[in-house]
C-alpha cells in the first residue's frame, strides 16, 4: 500500500527546489503550487481575515472560494491553489486584504 | 490550425473537462474551426485533473477513475485542430449584435466574443477576447458547503478540495482525515485519501442510501453506476474505513487547527438528535455537500434554468443541449451534476448539434439517437443520485448564532438571522444587502445555499440562490476600462 501520493503515482519529479514561507526555507516540488508545496510542509494556513484576523488556507483547493489568498513575491492576492511554486519565490502570510499599509 | 484574424471561430468551447474536450473535438471532427478555452494549464478539469508533468507521475491512472476515457479523449484532441487556450479566466460572454443594424431576427446568428484574463490565477492583467459563431458551455460545477461550527478552522477543506490538490500536487491536508458531507463524491474521495496513505477514521454521511432503491428501474439501466460504487466501497473496507450514514459533523475542535470533530446521530429531516455526538480524533477533515452547476456565464445572458430535486439550479437545455438562447449550447454538470461519462455524451451531442447548425455538417442520425438515449438513461440516473443527497431541511440545527456562515465576510448565523426576523428579508439577495454575506470575494459560492435557506421563512420552499454574478471572475478596473479600445489581443 501506498504510503504517500507520491508513492501511489510513482512519481519521479525534476528536481526539488526551496521557496520560503514567512522567512522560513521549505521544500517544494516543480509542477506543485504554492499551496500544494506548503500543504506538503504541512503548513495550512497563511492568510488572516480582515475582521477576526483568524487563519485561512485552502479551502476549495479549485479557484473558487478565494481563503488562500497569498503574498508572492511582494504581490498580494494570489490564489495560492492556482500559482505555481517557481525556485525562490517568497510567499508571506497575507494580513486582511492584503493593501493594509496602503490605508485602502 | 486557427482562426486567423479577427475571422471568428467556428465554436468556442469554455471549459476543458470531459464535456468540453468531447465537445470540441466532435465539432472538429466535422470540420468546425474550435477553440478550447480553460482557466487551467491542462486539460482534465476536475475530475481528471492530474500532476503536472514536471512532477513524474509514473501512474497518473491510480489517483483516477476511468482514466482510459480521458485517454482516449486526449488522443483524439492531440489529433485534432482545435486551439488550446490554457490559463484563460473567462469573465463575461457578449454576443455583438448589439453595435448592428441588422433588422430584428437576423442578429440570432451574430457572434460571441469571449472575454477572459490569462495568467494561472488570473492576475497577468493581460485580457484577451475570443470569437466564435457558437458558444459550448462546459464550465463544470463547484462544491456546495453547508455552514457548521469550525468549519473555517485550518485543517477543514472541501472534499473536492483536498482531491483536486491530492490529484494536481500530490499532497494531503493531514495524516488522518475524516470525510463528511452527503453524495457519492464522497466515497470516492474517502477511497483515494487512503490510497495516498491518509488514515480516515470515517466517512460521514448524512444521508441515508436506502433511497436509492426507490428507483429500482433507473438503477438497474445504470449497472456502471453501481459497479462504481462497489469499487470505492471495496476500497473503503480494504483500507478499515468506516462509514456512518445519516450522521453529519456538527463540531470541529482545534485552536489553531483541527483536533477532532463531533460526529452527531441526524433524524429524517437532518436535525442533529440530542444526546448522540461522538468525538472522532483526525487532523483534518473535508467536507463538502455535493456539487453546484457553474452556469454563471449563462444566466447572466438570460439563459432559462431548472430546479434540480438536490436544490441546486441547473441550465435548462433541449434534446440537443442548447440553452433557451440561441447558439449557446451547454453539456455535463452545467445541466445538472452526472459524473464524467455523462458529460462526455453530453459534450458530443452538444458539438455535433452545433456543426450541424453553424456549418451545416450531416452528422449521422443513428449515433445522435444513441447518444440521446445514453444521455437520456444516466440523467434519469443523475436526478435519483440528487434527490438521495438534497439536503435536508433540519441543518441548519447545526449552526450556531456565532457560526460564520459567509466564509469571505465573515458573516454570522445570527446575524444572517437577525437580518430575516428583524429587518424583514425574506431572500438571499436581500440578507445580502443587510449584512454582506455573499458579497466577498467568492461572490457567494460558499455560502449562497446557506443564506437562501436561512432567508427562506419556516415551511417555505427554499429558492435555489440566483447564480447571477455579472463578471464571472474578477476583473481588474483597467481591463473593463480598455474595452473599448483596441488593447485586447485576440488570441486567435
Amino acid at each position: 500500500m501506498a504510503r504517500t501520493p507520491a508513492d501511489l503515482v510513482g512519481a519521479q519529479s525534476d528536481p526539488p527546489f526551496e521557496i520560503t514561507f514567512d522567512g522560513r526555507r521549505i521544500t517544494a516540488l516543480p509542477g506543485q503550487s504554492v499551496a500544494a508545496a506548503l500543504w506538503g510542509a504541512g503548513i495550512l494556513a497563511w492568510r488572516t481575515t480582515r475582521d477576526g484576523g483568524r487563519p485561512r488556507g485552502a479551502f476549495c483547493g479549485i479557484g473558487q472560494c478565494y481563503d488562500c489568498l497569498a503574498t508572492v513575491n511582494g504581490e498580494p492576492n494570489r490564489r495560492a491553489c492556482l500559482v505555481p511554486a517557481r525556485p525562490g519565490d517568497a510567499i508571506t502570510t497575507q494580513e486582511g486584504h492584503g493593501h493594509d499599509r496602503l490605508g485602502v | 490550425m486557427t482562426a486567423s484574424g479577427c475571422e471568428p471561430y467556428d465554436l468556442v468551447v469554455l471549459g476543458a473537462g470531459c464535456a468540453g474536450i468531447a465537445g470540441a473535438v466532435a465539432a472538429d471532427e466535422l470540420g468546425l474551426t474550435v477553440a478550447l478555452v480553460d482557466a487551467s494549464a491542462q486539460t482534465g478539469g476536475q475530475f481528471y485533473r492530474h500532476p503536472a508533468p514536471a512532477l513524474g507521475a509514473v501512474r497518473p491512472e491510480a489517483l483516477h477513475h476511468d482514466w482510459s476515457a480521458y485517454r482516449d479523449l486526449g488522443r483524439r484532441l492531440a489529433a485534432s485542430g482545435v486551439t488550446h487556450l490554457a490559463g484563460h479566466h473567462v469573465w463575461a460572454l457578449t454576443r455583438d449584435d448589439a453595435a448592428t443594424d441588422a433588422p430584428a431576427g437576423a442578429t440570432a446568428d451574430a457572434p460571441w466574443t469571449v472575454h477572459a484574463v490569462t495568467g494561472p490565477d488570473g492576475a497577468e492583467e493581460r485580457p484577451a477576447r475570443v470569437r466564435a459563431r457558437a458558444v459550448l458551455l462546459a464550465t463544470g460545477a463547484y462544491e456546495r458547503q453547508l455552514p457548521f461550527p469550525g468549519w473555517t478552522l485550518p485543517g477543514v477543506v472541501g472534499a473536492g478540495g483536498a482531491q483536486a490538490m491530492l490529484k494536481s500536487g500530490l499532497v494531503l491536508p493531514g495524516r488522518s482525515v475524516v470525510v463528511a458531507g452527503s453524495g457519492p463524491l464522497l466515497l470516492a474521495v474517502a477511497s483515494s485519501l487512503a490510497a495516498a496513505g491518509a488514515r480516515v477514521p470515517a466517512v460521514v454521511e448524512a444521508s441515508g442510501y436506502l433511497r436509492y432503491a426507490r428507483s429500482p428501474r433507473v438503477l438497474a439501466t445504470n449497472p456502471h453506476k453501481a459497479a462504481e460504487a462497489l469499487v470505492h466501497g471495496a476500497a473503503l473496507l480494504r483500507h478499515g474505513v468506516r462509514l456512518r450514514t445519516r450522521s453529519a459533523v456538527t463540531e470541529v475542535h482545534g485552536t489553531d487547527r483541527v483536533e477532532a470533530v463531533t460526529v452527531t446521530r441526524l433524524d429524517r429531516d437532518w436535525r442533529p438528535v440530542r444526546g448522540t455526538g461522538r468525538r472522532i480524533a483526525c487532523d483534518a477533515l473535508a467536507v463538502g455537500h455535493g456539487l453546484v452547476p457553474q452556469i454563471e456565464l449563462a444566466t447572466a445572458l438570460g439563459c432559462a434554468t431548472r430546479p434540480v430535486p438536490d436544490g441546486t439550479l441547473a441550465l435548462d437545455l433541449d434534446a440537443h443541449q442548447e440553452t433557451s438562447v440561441r447558439g449557446l449550447w451547454a453539456a455535463g454538470e452545467t445541466g445538472g451534476v452526472g459524473g464524467a461519462a455523462l458529460a462526455r455524451v453530453e459534450g458530443e451531442l452538444a458539438g455535433l448539434a452545433a456543426a450541424a447548425r453553424v456549418r451545416g455538417s450531416r452528422v449521422p442520425a443513428g449515433r445522435v439517437r444513441e447518444l440521446r438515449r445514453r444521455r437520456d438513461r444516466m440523467r434519469a440516473f443523475a436526478e435519483v443520485m440528487a434527490a438521495a443527497h438534497a439536503p435536508g431541511p433540519g441543518w441548519p440545527g447545526w449552526l450556531t448564532d456565532d457560526t460564520d456562515v459567509c466564509r469571505c465576510e465573515e458573516v454570522t448565523a445570527g446575524r444572517v438571522r437577525a437580518a430575516v426576523t428583524e429587518l424583514g428579508a425574506r431572500d438571499a439577495r436581500t440578507v445580502k444587502l443587510f449584512t454582506r454575506a455573499g458579497m466577498g470575494w467568492c461572490q457567494g459560492r460558499m455560502c449562497g445555499t446557506a443564506v437562501a435557506c436561512l432567508a427562506a421563512r419556516d415551511g417555505a420552499a427554499v429558492e435555489p440562490p440566483s447564480e447571477r454574478r455579472p463578471l464571472a471572475v474578477p476583473v481588474p478596473l483597467s481591463v473593463l476600462a480598455g474595452l473599448e479600445e483596441s488593447g485586447e489581443t485576440e488570441a486567435s
